[in-house]
């Protein structure tokens, strides 16, 4: 496999930001009340990841080490407000149910996370199909959860009626509450394959999901460090 | 005052920023392992966001909006908000080492606390005064504690609960979430 197209599998299965690294997990629940939002946050997310990387890549040889937060900082929120006004102007419907957070894909753990461990360390081109790639699997994580939840929430996928009329929509899923339940059995989920590849003994398994510790945005310098470590060892490889 | 009191009650109960804005859910996750801690980070998270409304408001009123430069306000916002918590930091560090003791660790976290930047857009988006951005930063910052305490709460009686080997750890957290939205919704009635 080429370095581009593992990428690409990196991020949307290896180490799927949703169900594998536990990043972002704010909009993930917010925001997937239904498939189209699921997939509209994750575009816009992908669009500012695959730019910032590129931009930060470019960069990364000028931004001085002890000021590069900040730095990173200033590039994404200014991609960020790009795509809130690209958004605003050319998709006002999805612009009005997404709101407040697509400005807050600034403070969203998985773009700092990949500028601090992959973009500034690795060439322009690898550092966008990382974005695409990470992107991508957000996406599919979000539209996944939001199919989940519009279908049993209120019979619909893709706002289309799926299941027949007599189907009683089990409303809470699509309010507050659903998006932790949801959530949490896809974790549990999760947590079961993990202790079936422990048990089969597959060296792997204790990346599989940085847990609690990591689903901490603050500490996403921790999760840094492991994807960092991860990355170094395909390199070793 | 009776605005202010409904835009606090609002804040901080009905649409409690954790349970059903979803906003500083990593945090409430990540340090609700014990009430102390927990309590510790709720008051972090009051002091910084009490200071952060204020502050934001004020950049947004008097230096965005006559210089027609509000399109700037997530790149504002966000830089002042980190420069602000780590100014706080070397604030409390010199002027009040016990608070400093008790919030120290914290501090550093809250800048991606999602919350903050939160509260400091609300008070745009709504178009709130400066004292009403205040209260409605206090109200949400109380909610967060209400809720992270509480969580932490029942998290340390969990650990004697026998759990389902897959539900151990984050997803009975989550679920212990989503029961806590659910009895949220009854302050809903409240306004």
């Amino acid at each position: 496999m080429n370095n581009y197209t593992e990428r690409l599998y990196n991020g949307l299965i290896k180490e799927n930001p949703t169900f594998v690294l536990m990043l972002g997990m704010c909009p993930t629940l917010a925001v997937t009340t239904s498939a189209i939002n699921g997939i509209g946050m994750g575009l816009s997310t992908t669009v500012v990841l695959v730019l910032s990387n590129m931009l930060i890549s470019m960069l990364r040889k000028i931004i001085p080490d002890s000021v590069r937060i900040p730095a990173f900082i200033v590039v994404v929120a200014s991609f960020v407000t790009i795509v809130q006004f690209l958004l605003e102007g050319f998709v006002p419907s999805l612009y009005a149910s997404l709101g407040l957070y697509i400005p807050l894909i600034v403070v969203n753990c998985i773009i700092l996370g990949r500028a601090e461990s992959y973009a500034s360390k690795n060439p322009v081109l690898l550092s966008v199909f990382d974005g695409i790639g990470m992107g991508l699997g957000f996406t599919v994580g979000l539209t996944a959860i939001g199919i989940v939840r519009e279908l049993l929430g209120s019979g619909k996928a893709f706002n289309v009626q799926v299941l027949p009329s007599s189907y009683e929509p089990i409303t809470i899923f699509i309010l507050a509450p659903g998006a932790f339940f949801v959530l949490a059995g896809l974790t549990a989920l999760q947590n079961k394959a993990k202790k079936r590849a422990q048990a089969k003994g597959d060296p792997n398994a204790a990346l599989i999901g940085c847990g609690t510790d990591c689903a901490s945005c603050g500490k996403k310098a921790v999760c840094g460090v492991k994807t960092e470590q991860t990355t170094n060892t395909e390199q070793a490889k | 005052m009776k605005e202010l009191l409904l835009i606090a009650v609002a804040s901080a109960f009905v649409n409690n920023v954790v349970l059903s804005q979803f906003l500083g859910i990593c945090p409430f996750l990540g340090v609700s392992k014990n009430v102390k801690t927990a309590g510790g980070m709720g008051g972090a998270v009051i002091f910084v966001i009490t200071i952060a409304s204020f502050v934001t408001s004020v950049i947004y009123k008097f230096l965005l909006v006559p210089t027609e430069l509000e399109y700037l306000q997530t790149i504002v916002f966000i830089l002042v908000i980190a420069a602000l918590v780590q100014f706080v930091e070397m604030f409390l560090k010199k002027a009040m080492p016990p608070l400093y003791n008790a919030l120290g660790v914290y501090l550093p976290l809250i800048t991606t606390n999602c919350a903050v930047l939160g509260v400091a857009l609300t008070n745009v988006q709504r178009s709130y005064t400066i004292l009403e951005g205040i209260v409605y930063g206090v109200g949400t910052a109380v909610g967060f504690t209400v809720a992270i305490v509480l969580m932490a709460g029942i998290r340390e009686k969990i650990e004697y609960n026998d759990i389902t080997e897959s539900f151990q750890g984050t997803p009975i957290v989550l679920v212990t979430a989503g029961l806590m939205a659910i009895a949220f919704f009854g302050f809903s009635g409240l306004i």
